[in-house]
């Protein structure tokens, strides 16, 4: 038997195929935006929907970020008690202190005598006449240390702490991080709701897409069986398809960043008002243009892959009879 | 030579091909011809004798469950799905009801094949307008089909069949909806394609228009070929 031929590819030369590959793409890509176009109710519809169902990711995303920033300056606020041993001459707690002041990890020390303590737990405490009949003062000396940013996480201050507690001078050590920790842990239950209701608009996202396209193709069912006939390969065919998908998606990834862009000034000025309250300055972050490149990019993938999925489940199963 | 399935003389060789359809109904039942390159021909038989399962084979639009089918040298069975474009690259087709595009102008619909192929926009404009001027339509290219009368429809439907030259052109009852005269006007049309090189192969139930013509017949009945099967592969005969 004589040996198969290879099927003709192409009869174009080589660089005319190159060529032809890119400006077919570019015709592909304004074609597709030329259709959405030509029927601008129902794809602005459609890109309503992706619009809104990206924007509520995204704005749970600025709220994470507000939120981080304000717990970083909360975190700060993270301090360490070192209690002195009783019975340490004041000279040698002046050279703990400078010792602990030379810690890298350290941004500042604070050193409260124990009259100084006795008069701040006199006046705090409300015990102050029973204190006047004690014969001794109870309270030891105390120094407070501040970890610089770096240190002031919980993880961070506890480490710095075991290691003051290794000084000869100190009886025991307190750090008063539970508040911190608890809100921690709010944050991060909060970043993963985030993430997962972010995961199931993604998920909506490409289900809306590929809907969309699957009508489309049902709406250009004839055609697609011409096309076939006359010889267009599957990625010909499914390539219209593909770009109005990536339309979509950065469209509706646009529309989102406005809406986002919307939300927060609405909520801005009574957020200034609120913080206002409490003496900050702190004003409420948007997207950044970075930002907005990232959430059109994402959302131009999910519009890819919605179509692309949509086209693989319903093109093959469009052939002529 | 003649032995091969897919040696180059022959432009369509079917050897002891049947075909069932799922369900159980048999197309077609041991048939077996070829067409040399270059050669015209008719394929005629009631409807439902197979006609159009014939023509569905050749464009690997069905594929046959026994037997082998061999177009422009390509043995069907070893050309796989995602290379099938290619192959009907090489095979103009022209359908009955046209399968034109309502929505697109005249010169959309027949540069599509074109478009698909890669060509640029000059040579496209070029060929499209050859093809035009060779069915007659000259001066139509911003008209929609719509607009067309049948004949001038049909006319379209060959262009697009013709413009990318391919070397095998099938038509499915190319002259069903039309009188006489417009038919024989179709049939000259396939002519001068074939005068230059084309190979043409006609599925009718239109006898009166075969007897006029002096070209060699395939007739098909119940899925089998019978009687002056003028086709067979021991019996060749020219144009």
């Amino acid at each position: 038997m004589d040996k198969q031929p290879q099927l003709v590819r192409s009869k174009l030369p080589f660089t005319g195929r190159i060529v032809m590959f890119f400006i077919r793409h570019i015709q592909h890509a304004m074609g597709s935006m030329g259709e959405l176009w030509r029927n601008p109710l129902s794809s602005l519809m459609t890109m309503a929907v992706l619009g809104v169902s990206l924007s509520l990711p995204a704005a749970l995303q600025v709220l994470v970020k507000n939120a981080e920033t304000i717990t970083q300056s909360w975190n700060s606020a993270a301090e360490i008690s070192l209690f002195i041993d009783e019975g340490r001459s004041e000279r040698s707690i002046q050279s703990l202190i400078t010792r602990i002041g030379a810690y890298p990890e350290v941004s500042a020390v604070n050193y409260i005598n124990r009259d100084q303590a006795l008069e701040e737990f006199q006046r705090l405490s409300g015990f102050g006449e029973a204190i006047a009949y004690l014969d001794d003062n109870p309270l030891p000396a105390v120094v407070t240390v501040t970890p610089d940013i770096k240190h002031a996480s919980p993880n961070g201050a506890r480490a710095l702490l075991k290691k003051l507690e290794l000084e000869p001078e100190v009886s025991f050590g307190r750090l008063d991080i539970e508040w911190l920790e608890r809100l921690q842990a709010v944050v991060r239950l909060l970043e993963r709701t985030v993430l997962a209701i972010a995961l199931l608009l993604v998920l909506a996202v490409v289900l809306v897409i590929g809907n969309t396209i699957r009508l489309a193709i049902m709406n250009r069912r004839t055609e697609i069986e011409v096309m076939k006939l006359v010889g267009a390969t599957e990625s010909f065919i499914q390539r219209p398809f593909l770009y109005t998908g990536i339309w979509f998606g950065v469209i509706g990834g646009i529309l989102a960043w406005i809406i986002i862009n919307l939300l927060v000034w609405y909520l801005d000025g009574a957020l200034a008002d609120l913080l206002g309250l409490y003496g900050s300055t702190l004003t409420m972050q948007s997207l950044t243009l970075t930002e907005l490149g990232q959430l059109v990019l994402l959302a131009s993938f999910l519009g890819w892959l919605g179509s692309y999925l949509s086209v693989r489940q319903h093109l093959r199963a469009i052939e002529p009879t | 030579m003649m032995g091969g399935i897919n040696n180059w003389v022959t432009m369509i060789r079917f050897e002891q091909v049947s075909k069932i359809y799922p369900g159980g109904q048999k197309a077609l039942t041991d048939v077996s011809f070829h067409l040399k390159r270059g050669e015209m021909a008719f394929l005629t038989g009631h409807s439902g004798a197979g006609k159009s399962t014939l023509l569905k084979l050749i464009s690997v639009i069905e594929r046959a469950n026994g037997g082998r089918v061999a177009i422009n040298g390509h043995d069907i069975a070893k050309v796989r799905p995602k290379d099938v474009p290619y192959l009907r690259r090489d095979i103009g087709m022209i359908f009955q009801n046209h399968h034109l595009l309502m929505d697109r102008s005249v010169f959309d619909n027949i540069a599509l094949p074109l478009v698909i192929e890669g060509f640029a926009l000059h040579e496209i404009k070029k060929r499209v307008l050859a093809a035009l001027d060779m069915v007659g339509l000259y001066g139509k290219e911003r008209h929609y089909p719509i607009m067309l009368s049948g004949g001038e429809q049909q006319r379209v439907g060959i262009a697009r069949a013709i413009v990318n030259k391919p070397p095998l052109l099938l038509a499915d009852e190319p002259t069903g909806n039309l009188d006489p005269k417009l038919s024989m006007d179709i049939l000259r049309l396939f002519e001068t394609f074939n005068d230059s090189g084309t190979t043409v192969l006609i599925a009718t139930h239109d006898l009166g228009l075969i007897a006029r013509m002096k070209y060699r017949t395939l007739t098909l009945k119940q899925g089998r070929v019978i009687g002056g099967d003028e086709l067979a592969p021991s019996q060749v005969f020219h144009g």
